[in-house]
């Protein structure tokens, strides 16, 4: 699959408000990502990034433009169809790790699973202990988030965006609120992730530290991207 | 029903301990109140329908009316037959029937009675009376007069009469006196008092003069027939069935004690109706109670839906979710109030033995089922709103609050 085109969106626009008051975000978006590419989202406060995961993650739909994601026409999908395929296919990491407080780290990982099928199994269970045992959590798989670190709480997010296997995550500054050394750590677990299983990234960040870890940049200026390849790091592919 | 929206529902309520508690205290004390009231006013009824069979016949069996018939006699001319007067109103043929009754289903006892009204003659003071003759082993089969008996005994000599404890005040009347009788009939003769009883029926207890049946005979000048055949059944709520079947089987005229106790029934069923409204009002604070606290979670947990529904939760989870939540707030709540009003009712009498100033509650009649369900559903029905308006939150708005 690698290297397939996942999701291609042409033209794609989304205003806020009416009349006097309407806001144009996105101006003409037209982008696509392949299967097993890590791309940084990169651009100024206002400039839409945030908007664009959105809609790329199904939780809001476009104004106008074409939205296209392994086949299916996401513009003209139903609500249900819509959150059917974001439960299948898409997994999300947001700046606030937004655990549910009332289950344990395993739980959590757990919910988008158990979500889309209505309980938990056994083999869910053993899946999410794997994704914690990867991020290094272990020993933490019965914490309740309220004790867990912040670096922690983050990982554990990042664990739940993968218990459904996506084929994309959407990560809306994953690191922003983590000191440097868990932004390294929640990193490299999503550059290991990202090289063992294919899963496409697309990380939305201000770091250009961060957007260096990624093979691409994509740059959004007041509502239109322009998409730079980035060198690919000699960190990353050891050449 | 889906388990992940049980585990979550069941970890939201565990999350804030105090506040579910309260919530279910709160739907334990409505669910208190319906019980009681029910209790109450199931009670009241049994009480008072018990107070009023108590001393009075259930069924009555007399001749059937002579009542005046009209005869059409072509288009333009009628014919009034007058109501026939020339003979007395009396069973004539009694015996061959007491056996038909008494082998009649639910019926309880049965007691043959000759019935007329009679003065009863002290010196100067006459007192106009009902005299009831009855054989003196049916004596308390109808009211139980050996019970009311406040002085001398319930035997009914061929020369004896029991009388009400106010007839023997207003004439001065002691047990053993004698007096006269003098009957509707123009008969007279004199009788010993043996005993003087208070039912508790001031009309009864001064009215009401009970004598040997054949001592009746003949003061009534009634030969062979009786006046009428009086009838206990259990339960009393059986009597207009059982009245119907007795009319059949007999030819006679059967009246239940459910047709001439008309106000009683208007009593009982305004007391009904104000226990349905007080149940009423007690659900309906159920309901808004569980409404508006389920809001509050609901606004609480704001970015949590949000994060569900951008991980896939469907609408129908997230409203199975919240549904539960209070489902199991009502139901648990009804469970502990039923719990706590079976514990709090148990030391009350049973409404038979309550005595004046006890209140008759009747557990049995405490709808303690009934109380359950319907708090189950009113805390289901008060749920579903603020469930739909959870499963309407909108992702982004919630992960970005």
């Amino acid at each position: 699959m690698s290297g397939q085109q996942i999701f291609a969106v042409s033209g794609l626009t989304k205003s806020f408000g009416e009349g006097d008051a309407e806001t144009l975000v996105l101006k003409g978006i037209d982008l696509s990502m392949a299967a097993g590419e890590m791309a940084a989202l990169l651009g100024p406060s206002g400039s839409g990034k945030s908007t664009l995961l959105t809609i790329l993650g199904t939780l809001m739909r476009a104004s106008g433009g074409t939205h296209e994601m392994l086949g299916v026409d996401l513009m003209e999908a139903s609500e249900a169809q819509r959150t059917e395929f974001r439960s299948r296919y898409l997994g999300f990491v947001f700046q606030f790790h937004h655990l549910l407080p009332d289950l344990s780290a395993l739980e959590n990982v757990m919910m988008p699973a158990a979500c889309a099928i209505g309980r938990e199994t056994r083999a869910m269970r053993e899946r999410a202990g794997e994704l914690l045992d990867a991020m290094g959590l272990s020993d933490r798989r019965d914490y309740r988030p309220s004790a867990l670190s912040g670096g922690q709480r983050q990982r554990v997010a990042v664990a739940r965006a993968l218990i459904n296997n996506p084929v994309l995550v959407l990560a809306d500054e994953p690191t922003g609120n983590l000191d440097r050394q868990s932004a390294n750590q929640v990193m490299d677990l999503i550059r290991s992730i990202n090289k063992k299983m294919e899963t496409s990234f697309l990380i939305s960040t201000h770091d250009e530290h961060i957007a260096g870890l990624c093979q691409r940049r994509i740059e959004l200026f007041d509502g239109h991207v322009s998409v730079k390849k980035a060198a690919v790091l000699a960190k990353q592919t050891g050449q | 029903m889906n388990p992940y929206a049980v585990k979550i529902a069941i970890r939201h309520l565990w999350s804030h301990p105090g506040q579910t508690a309260l919530l279910m205290a709160g739907v334990a004390l409505g669910v208190g109140v319906f019980i009681f009231m029910s209790a109450l006013i199931g009670g009241l009824a049994t009480l008072l329908t018990l107070r009023t069979v108590g001393s009075i016949p259930h069924v009555v069996l007399e001749m059937p009316d002579r009542d005046p018939a009209i005869r059409r006699l072509g288009a333009s001319a009628q014919v009034v037959v007058q109501k026939d007067v020339s003979r007395r109103e009396q069973i004539a043929i009694w015996q061959p029937v007491i056996p038909i009754i008494e082998t009649t289903p639910r019926v309880t006892a049965v007691s043959p009675q000759i019935r007329g009204s009679a003065f009863v003659e002290r010196g100067q003071a006459i007192a106009p009376v009902g005299v009831i003759g009855v054989m003196p082993g049916n004596l308390s089969d109808i009211a139980d007069i050996k019970a009311a008996i406040v002085g001398g005994t319930g035997n009914l000599p061929a020369d004896g009469i029991l009388i009400g404890s106010k007839l023997a005040r207003d004439l001065g009347l002691r047990v053993g006196q004698v007096v006269r009788l003098s009957s509707d009939r123009g008969r007279s003769r004199s009788f010993r008092i043996g005993g003087i009883f208070t039912l508790g029926i001031a009309s009864a207890d001064r009215q009401i003069v009970y004598m040997n049946f054949t001592a009746a005979r003949a003061l009534f000048d009634l030969t062979t027939g009786i006046s009428r055949i009086e009838i206990k059944v259990q339960p009393a709520t059986a009597a207009s069935d059982i009245a119907i079947r007795l009319r059949r089987s007999t030819g006679l005229k059967a009246t239940a004690w459910t047709e001439d106790n008309g106000q009683l029934f208007e009593g009982l069923d305004a007391q009904a109706r104000t226990g349905i409204i007080i149940k009423a009002f007690s659900l309906v604070t159920i309901v808004v109670g569980i409404a508006s606290a389920m809001l509050l979670s609901i606004i609480r947990r704001q970015s949590e839906i949000g994060i569900m529904r951008a991980m896939g939760a469907s609408k129908a989870l997230v409203i199975s979710i919240f549904v539960l939540e209070g489902t199991l707030i009502g139901f648990i709540g009804a469970l502990i109030g039923a719990g706590i009003a079976w514990i709090a009712l148990a030391p009350f009498p049973p409404v038979s033995q309550v005595t004046s100033g006890e209140l008759p509650i009747d557990r049995a009649q405490g709808d303690f089922l009934l109380a359950i369900s319907l708090t189950t559903l009113a805390a289901t029905l008060a749920s579903i709103l603020p469930a739909r308006r959870a499963a309407r939150i909108d992702p982004v708005e919630a992960i970005g609050s």
